[in-house]
C-alpha cells in the first residue's frame, strides 16, 4: 500500500482517474460559481465526466465494438457492450436537466435581469421586506 | 402465477401512458390523473392482499429474459403498501392541491401539473417494486423533473430561484448516487440487486475491493440523503416548500422524498445486506446526522416566522427522525422508522394545505401575526392543522406518538445508542412542541379584525372531504397501530 | 413589397412599419432595472453578514473539491485494472448479451438488442425522462401568442427573410434533404449497425432546426406544426408504452411472444427493434425542435 504501488495503478486506470478528475473539476464549477450559466457547464463537465467513466469500464483491449460482424456470436471478440447502452440512457438525462437548468435561466434573467445567484437572493430579500 | 402479480408493471406503465394521453386530451387531464392514480391504489392493494396472504416475496419479469439478463420486479409486503400510500397521498394532494392550482397557475398550463403528476406517481410505483438499480436511477430522474415541475409550475420570480436550488441539490445527489451505481457495477459486474448481493458478499469476503466498496456505500448513501433531505443537506427544503403551492409542497414532502428514502432502504437490505452495512460503520453517520438534523431542523423552525418555512423545517427534522431509526438497528429500529415513514406521508401534506388555507382567510399572508385568530375563521382548516401539530408532536390517539414509542423501544435494545436516542427524542420533541403548540394556539386566539376571502363552497368540500380523509387515517392508525407495525415488520423480513 | 420594385433597406422597413425592432436587437435593460441591478449589486457587496461567508465559500469548496478527487482517484485506483480480460464486468451478463443479441433479440447490433429487448424497461423510462422535460420547459418558457404578437412575428419573420444569408439559404435546401435522408438511415439501420433512435432521431431534429434557422418558423410551421408535433409525440410514446406492456406481459406469464424476428442483417428484422427504434427517433426529434423552438419564440 506503499505510494509507488498507488501511483502505479493509477497509471494503470488513467482513463478512469482522468474521469475522476474532471468529475470533482466540474462538481467544483457547479457549487463554487454564482454565475448560473457557468454552473451549468460544470454540471456538464461533471456528467460526461461520469459517461467517460462508465465507458472506460466496458473496454476491453484487442476488441471491436459489440457489432456482430458476419453472424460470429463469440463475446471473446467484443467488447461489452452494458456500458455503452448505460450511457445512451445517461446522456439522454443529462440533455433534459441541461434544458431545463437552461430554462430556468432564462426565466430568471427575464425577471432579476442578472444571472448572478447572489444579486438575486439579495433582490427577493429586498422583495420580501 | 396470480394474475394479481401482473398488477405492478400494468400499474406503472399505465401511469406513464396516462401522462402522455393528458398531453393530447388537455381538457380531461385531471380527471385522467385521478382516476389512473385511483387504479393504481386498488391495484396495489389487490396486490398487498395477496402477498399479505402468501407471506412471501415474488418475482416478476420485465421483458422476456429473466435476471441478472433482464430487468425484474420483486413485489413482497412493503412494496405495494409504500405504493398504495404514495398513491393515496397524491390523490388527496391532487384533490385538495386544485384550488390554488386554478388561482395561481396559468390557465394555459395547468394540464401540466397533471402530466407531471402522472409521472411521479409512475416512478414512485417503480422506485418501489425495481429490483434494477439502473432502473432506479432512470426513474428517480423522472422523478425529480417531474417534481421540480411541479414546483415551478407556480410564476414568480422566487419560486424559480427556490427549483433552481432544488435542481442543484438533486443534481449532485443523482450524480453521486449515478457514480456508486458505476463503480459497484465495475467492481461486480451486476446491476439487478439480487445478483448483487452475491457478488457484494463474495468481493468483500474475498477482501479485493475493500476500498471501493466501502466508497460505493458513502456514495449510494449520501447521493440518496442529499435527495431526500438528511441534515446538513436540508437547505433546499425551505425555500422550496415556502413559495410553491401547497399541493406541490405535499406532494415533495410527502412522498417524493420517502420513495428515496424507501430505495434506500432497499438497497442496504438487499444489495449491501444488513449485515455489512451495520458492521460497517455507516449506520452510526446515518445516526448522528438524523440526530442532528431533527436538533437543527427544529431550532430552525422555531426561528423562523413563516408558518410555510416552519413547516418545512420541521420536515428536515423528521426526516432526521427517520434517519435516527435506520441508524438504531436493522430490525426494530427500521420498523420504527417505516411506520415514521407513513406517518409523516399521512401528515405533512395536510399541514402544508391548512395552513395554505389559513393563510388564504388572513389575506394571504404565511406571516405568523396574520394568521391569528384563523381557526375561527375556517374551522376545517383550525382543526386539521391541530391535528397534523398533535401528531407532529406526539400526543397520543395519533400516529406521531406511535411513532415516538416505537424510536424509543428501538433506542431502549440498541446497547450504546440507548443514551443518545432517548435525549433525542426528548429535546426534540420539546423544541416541536415549542413551535407546533405556539402555532395552534395563535390561530384559535382571536384576532381583532377579520381578514377578507372568499370561499367558494365546492373549494370547501373537497378540501374538507380531503381534510377528513388525513385526520381519518391519521386517528385511525393511530389508535390501532399493531396490526400496521406487525405488517411492516413482516414486511421488512421479506425485502432482504 | 410590389413585384419587381426594389428591395426596400431596412432603414425604409422601420420607417414604413411600426416593427419593434428591439426584439432584434437584445433589449436594453430599462433603467429602473439597471438602477435595481446596480442597488442589489452594491448592498451584496456591503452585507457584513455575506462578507466573510463570501470568503470562506470559495475556500470550502476547493477542500471538498481536493478531498472529494482524492479519494475518487484513490478508489478508483484500486478498482478492476483498464481494458484487461477477467475484470469482474466480464462475466456471463455481458456474454448472453452478445450470444444472445442474434438468436433472440434478431439485431446485429448487440447494444441495440440489450437496450430495446433485454432492458427494455429502462429505455421507455428514458423516453420519459425526455417528454417530462419538454414539459418542464414548457412550463417555464411557453407563452400563449395573442394576435399582435402573432402579427408581430410573422412581420419579423418577412423583415428577417430579406436578411437572412442567401447563402445558407441555397446549401440548406442542398443539405436538408440529405440531413434527413441520413437521420432515416440511422434510425432504420440501428439494429444492424451503429446507431439507433436516439441518434438518429437527433439527426432529424437537427435538421429541422436548420430548416427553423434557414427559411424561418413561418416556413416550417408549414409542415411541422403544434398539431403534427403533439400528434407525432403522443402516439410514439403511447405505442411504445403498449409494445413493452405486451413483452412485459407475455415473459412474466411465459407466453410466446409474437417477436418477427426475421432473417438478421436485413432491414425488415430483429421484432420490435425497428419499430421502437423508429418511435424514439420520432420522439427525440420531435423534443428537440421543441427545445429550439421554446427557447427561440417561447412555443413550439
Amino acid at each position: 500500500m506503499n505510494l509507488l504501488t498507488v501511483l502505479g495503478r493509477i497509471l494503470d486506470n488513467y482513463e478512469e482517474c482522468a474521469a475522476m478528475v474532471l468529475f470533482a473539476i466540474g462538481f467544483f464549477m457547479l457549487i463554487l460559481h454564482r454565475n448560473l450559466i457557468k454552473k451549468i457547464i460544470g454540471m456538464n463537465i461533471m456528467d460526461t465526466a461520469m459517461y467517460l467513466f462508465l465507458a472506460s469500464i466496458g473496454y476491453i483491449e484487442g476488441r471491436a465494438a459489440p457489432v456482430l460482424e458476419d453472424g460470429a456470436a463469440d463475446p471473446a471478440l467484443y467488447i461489452n457492450p452494458i456500458p455503452t447502452g448505460l450511457v445512451l440512457t445517461g446522456i439522454v438525462v443529462s440533455v433534459s436537466f441541461t434544458a431545463i437548468m437552461l430554462a430556468l435561466s432564462v426565466r430568471l434573467y427575464r425577471r432579476y435581469r442578472t444571472l448572478n445567484l447572489d444579486d438575486i437572493y439579495t433582490i427577493i430579500r429586498e422583495e420580501r421586506k | 402465477m396470480s394474475f394479481v402479480l401482473n398488477f405492478p408493471a400494468v400499474s406503472i406503465v399505465l401511469s406513464l401512458a396516462a401522462s402522455v394521453a393528458s398531453v393530447a386530451a388537455r381538457r380531461w387531464a385531471k380527471q385522467i390523473s385521478c382516476l389512473v392514480v385511483v387504479l393504481g391504489m386498488a391495484m396495489s392493494a389487490a396486490v398487498l392482499a395477496y402477498t399479505a396472504s402468501a407471506g412471501a416475496a415474488f418475482t416478476y419479469v420485465m421483458g422476456q429474459a429473466p435476471a441478472p439478463w433482464g430487468n425484474e420486479l420483486r413485489i413482497g409486503i412493503l412494496e405495494p403498501l409504500f405504493a398504495l400510500l404514495f398513491g393515496l397521498v397524491l390523490l388527496l394532494c391532487i384533490l385538495s392541491g386544485e384550488t390554488t392550482l386554478s388561482e395561481k397557475a396559468d390557465p394555459k398550463k395547468r394540464y401540466l401539473f397533471f402530466v407531471l403528476c402522472d409521472l411521479i406517481q409512475a416512478s414512485l410505483f417503480a422506485l418501489c417494486y425495481t429490483n434494477d438499480l439502473f432502473t432506479s436511477y432512470v426513474f428517480i430522474e423522472i422523478c425529480t423533473i417531474a417534481s421540480s415541475g411541479i414546483l415551478m409550475i407556480r410564476d414568480n420570480g422566487p419560486t424559480a430561484t427556490a427549483a433552481t436550488r432544488y435542481m442543484i441539490f438533486s443534481l449532485v445527489g443523482s450524480s453521486l448516487f449515478l457514480l456508486g451505481v458505476i463503480m459497484l457495477y465495475g467492481v461486480t459486474g451486476h446491476l439487478l440487486m439480487e445478483p448483487l448481493r452475491k457478488a457484494v458478499a463474495s468481493v468483500w469476503a474475498a477482501g479485493t475491493y475493500r476500498l471501493p466498496l466501502r466508497v460505493i456505500i458513502v456514495l449510494l448513501v449520501v447521493g440518496l440523503g442529499i435527495k431526500s433531505g438528511l441534515f446538513p443537506f436540508h437547505f433546499w427544503m425551505a425555500d422550496t416548500y415556502g413559495t410553491s403551492l401547497p399541493g406541490a409542497a405535499g406532494i415533495l414532502s410527502g412522498i417524493v422524498s420517502k420513495g428515496y428514502i424507501f430505495l434506500l432502504l432497499k438497497l442496504v437490505h438487499r444489495v449491501i445486506g444488513p449485515d455489512v452495512f451495520y458492521a460497517s460503520g455507516a449506520q452510526n453517520v446515518l445516526f448522528l446526522f438524523g440526530v442532528l438534523g431533527m436538533i437543527v431542523g427544529s431550532i430552525s423552525a422555531i426561528h423562523t416566522s413563516d408558518v410555510r418555512h416552519m413547516i418545512a423545517y420541521s420536515s428536515a427534522a423528521q426526516i432526521g427522525y427517520i434517519y435516527m431509526g435506520v441508524g438504531i438497528s436493522p430490525a426494530l429500529g427500521t420498523v420504527a422508522a417505516l411506520f415514521h415513514v407513513l406517518t409523516h406521508a399521512l401528515t405533512k401534506p395536510a399541514l402544508f394545505l391548512s395552513a395554505s388555507r389559513l393563510a388564504d382567510v388572513s389575506g394571504g399572508s404565511n406571516d405568523f401575526h396574520a394568521l391569528q385568530g384563523s381557526a375561527h375563521r375556517n374551522r376545517v382548516a383550525g382543526i386539521v392543522f391541530s391535528v397534523g401539530s398533535m401528531s407532529m408532536v406526539g400526543i397520543p390517539a395519533f400516529m406521531g406518538f406511535i411513532s415516538k414509542i416505537q424510536f424509543a423501544l428501538a433506542g431502549a435494545q440498541a446497547g450504546a445508542k440507548m443514551l443518545p436516542t432517548f435525549i433525542a427524542l426528548a429535546v426534540s420533541t420539546v423544541l416541536n412542541v415549542l413551535y407546533f403548540m405556539r402555532t395552534v394556539i395563535r390561530i384559535y386566539t382571536p384576532a381583532p379584525e377579520q381578514g377578507e376571502h372568499v370561499v367558494r363552497a365546492r373549494q370547501q368540500l373537497v378540501f374538507d372531504g380531503t381534510a377528513l380523509c388525513f385526520i381519518g387515517l391519521n386517528v385511525a392508525i393511530g389508535l390501532f397501530s399493531q396490526p400496521v407495525i406487525e405488517l411492516l415488520g413482516r414486511g421488512l423480513a421479506l425485502l432482504g | 413589397m410590389k413585384k419587381g420594385s426594389k428591395r426596400p433597406s431596412l432603414r425604409q422597413l422601420w420607417q414604413d412599419t411600426d416593427l419593434d425592432l428591439s426584439r432584434i436587437r437584445p433589449a436594453d435593460p430599462g433603467d429602473d432595472d439597471q438602477v435595481r441591478w446596480e442597488q442589489a449589486h452594491a448592498r451584496r457587496l456591503d452585507a457584513a453578514e455575506l462578507r466573510l461567508f463570501r470568503r470562506a465559500y470559495p475556500v470550502l469548496c476547493v477542500i471538498l473539491c481536493l478531498i472529494l478527487s482524492t479519494a475518487l482517484v484513490l478508489t478508483v485506483a484500486y478498482m478492476p485494472a483498464f481494458g484487461r480480460e477477467d475484470s469482474p464486468t466480464n462475466n456471463e451478463v455481458a456474454a448472453r448479451y452478445i450470444e444472445g443479441a442474434t438468436a433472440e433479440a434478431g439485431a446485429v447490433n448487440a447494444v441495440a438488442g440489450m437496450i430495446i429487448y433485454f432492458r427494455g424497461f429502462d429505455t421507455l423510462g428514458e423516453a420519459h425522462v425526455l417528454f417530462s422535460s419538454v414539459c418542464a420547459v414548457m412550463i417555464l418558457l411557453e407563452v400563449e401568442p395573442d394576435r399582435r404578437r402573432l402579427r408581430r412575428e410573422r412581420a419579423e419573420d418577412r423583415l428577417y427573410d430579406l436578411t437572412r444569408d442567401s447563402v445558407l439559404k441555397e446549401v440548406t435546401r442542398v443539405l436538408e434533404p440529405l440531413i434527413f435522408l441520413f437521420g432515416l438511415y440511422v434510425i432504420f439501420n440501428g439494429h444492424l449497425s451503429s446507431g439507433g433512435g436516439f441518434s438518429g432521431g437527433t439527426v432529424i431534429g437537427a435538421g429541422l432546426i436548420l430548416h427553423a434557422v434557414a427559411f424561418g418558423f413561418t416556413d416550417t410551421e408549414r409542415f411541422f406544426n403544434r398539431k403534427v408535433f403533439d400528434v407525432i409525440r403522443v402516439a410514439a410514446l403511447l405505442f411504445y408504452s403498449a409494445v413493452m406492456l405486451y413483452f412485459f406481459y407475455t415473459g412474466a406469464n411465459d407466453l410466446d411472444a409474437w417477436i418477427p424476428r426475421g432473417t438478421p442483417g436485413s432491414i425488415f428484422s430483429a421484432g420490435f427493434i425497428l419499430p421502437v427504434n423508429l418511435a424514439v427517433g420520432l420522439e427525440v426529434a420531435c423534443t428537440m425542435y421543441a427545445m429550439f423552438s421554446l427557447f427561440r419564440r417561447g412555443r413550439v
